[in-house]
């Protein structure tokens, strides 16, 4: 734990709490997941903080996903009107997915029918395009890789810890998509499709649980590595 | 009535004035909620948990600029002597309310604008101090959903009995004692976000009362603290 004069070492990925001390005198805007309180710096989460200098970041080992513009995402179908689909992205708020996004401008609802591109259940990849504090986000599908996802099993990871299943350069995912023949769909807001032959994906979502449980400890790429390499035989 | 404190300073369940029950927390005991956790706090056994920040409905609830909190404080019918009809009282309705407040000025609610924080509190066993501990396991269910929380809350009685400034007071003593006073606490930022009292304190009494209090609560943030570690991070340093 911080407390009082310990915050004045450098630090490596300290446990912290919400109402933890994470700096004593930080200048300019609280880092994401932190707030300030008069010049003192507190955290927010459970979850680790690297301190490098002035720079502080702090990891976050459990919360909702909240929407990013830009972000990749996997999100299925819930209901659609006449010009749009809902699209539930794990999130606090629905995305919306527009007609005219996928049928182009000259949208007409009387023309087009929503249902036969996207169905309720359908799993779809998807970016954000849109998303602020007063609006829903909303989704484009009009980019490559975007789109319907046919196959696969969906599998759920805490949105907080989809960095630990990439890892650097993606060297996890890559880790556990050659050790177990399977494809990785990574959605920024926790859900994971898996692609490939059955036993592949039962050991993919195994080494997922993994992750979910071991995100803090450092040693994980080990432990994956290892847990692979014993039940994929 | 008996008296509650021997002539050695020895309570009726053997405890000093100034001792806690046992305490036991477990972090994270239901799956489907986003955020659980359970107490034991004396003879209390309390479950709460967490669901959301999820999309308000019905849709008029919601707030532009900030998440809503719904709480529901219930206790079970066999959690008292009697069988406790299920319908909600008055003092339930009362402590939904007192627990609401005090979490809500804890939790970061213009993080999650438009958007709503479901806490139920399920008492399964109950004992003097229940929304002391309900409020500790509430704000134990909070830190696990991730949801951003200035600080964790925690809450311990104290009470006066046979003249006496006691802390952390048993269903008993808070029946024949002359004074009950709940308080819950934001340890790191040194501030009271639940004070209720019932009874008659001198000024004296009342200082002293505080300061014991607040102390009982230190108690009980190492014990929450030592429960969320272990839950997230598996050990606990000693340090």
């Amino acid at each position: 734990m911080l407390h009082g004069s310990e915050i004045i070492m450098v630090l490596v990925r300290t446990k912290v709490l919400p109402g933890d001390l994470l700096h004593d005198s930080y200048q300019g805007q609280p880092p994401p997941h932190t707030y300030k309180l008069g010049n003192k710096l507190l955290s927010l989460k459970v979850g680790l903080v690297e301190i490098e200098g002035k720079e502080v970041k702090l990891i976050p080992l459990a919360g909702p996903y909240i929407p990013r513009v830009n972000d990749f995402v996997i999100g299925k179908i819930i209901d659609f009107d006449a010009f749009s689909w809902d699209v539930d992205i794990n999130s606090i708020y629905t995305a919306h997915l527009p007609a005219q996004d996928v049928f182009g401008r000259d949208f007409s609802p009387q023309t087009h029918s929503l249902t036969s591109q996207f169905k309720v259940g359908d799993i779809l990849a998807a970016k954000i395009i849109s998303y602020d504090r007063t609006k829903d986000p909303v989704l484009t599908v009009r980019d490559h890789g975007l789109g319907k996802i046919v196959n696969g099993e969906p599998v759920k990871l805490s949105p907080s810890k989809i960095p630990r299943l990439i890892g650097k350069k993606g060297s996890m995912a890559k880790i556990i998509e050659s050790k177990t023949k399977t494809k990785l769909i990574i959605g920024q807001n926790g859900v994971i499709i898996v692609q490939g032959p059955s036993e592949g994906i039962v050991l993919a979502a195994k080494a997922i649980r993994l992750i979910e449980e071991k995100a803090h400890l450092p040693s994980l790429t080990n432990m994956i590595n290892e847990l692979l390499t014993r039940e994929g035989g | 009535m008996g008296k509650l404190i021997d002539e050695n300073g020895i309570r009726l369940d053997g405890r000093r004035w100034d001792e806690l029950r046992p305490i036991k927390i477990e972090i994270g005991v239901i799956k489907n909620a986003d955020g659980s956790a359970y107490i034991e706090f004396g003879r209390n056994k309390i479950i709460a948990a967490v669901y959301g920040p999820r999309e308000a409905h019905p849709k008029h609830l919601a707030l532009p600029d900030r998440a809503i909190v719904r709480c529901r404080y219930h206790m079970a019918p066999f959690s008292t002597e009697e069988r406790k009809s299920p319908q909600p009282s008055r003092r339930e309705i009362e402590i939904s309310l007192v627990l609401r407040r005090a979490m809500e000025s804890a939790i970061f609610l213009e993080e999650y604008p438009r958007s709503i924080i479901d806490v139920f509190v399920e008492v399964l066993q109950s004992d003097g101090g229940s929304r002391c501990a309900s409020i500790t396991a509430v704000s134990a269910a909070l830190a696990d959903s991730g949801i951003s929380m200035r600080d964790l809350i925690v809450g311990c009685a104290v009470g006066k009995i046979d003249g006496q400034i006691v802390l952390d007071l048993s269903d008993h003593e808070d029946k024949e004692g002359e004074g009950d006073m709940p308080v819950a606490y934001m340890p790191n930022l040194d501030k009271i976000v639940l004070l209720q009292f019932d009874g008659i304190f001198s000024e004296e009494e009342f200082k002293k009362a505080i300061d014991l209090a607040i102390l009982g609560n230190k108690k009980v943030y190492e014990i929450l603290k030592r429960a969320l570690i272990e839950k997230y991070f598996g050990t606990v340093d000693e340090k």
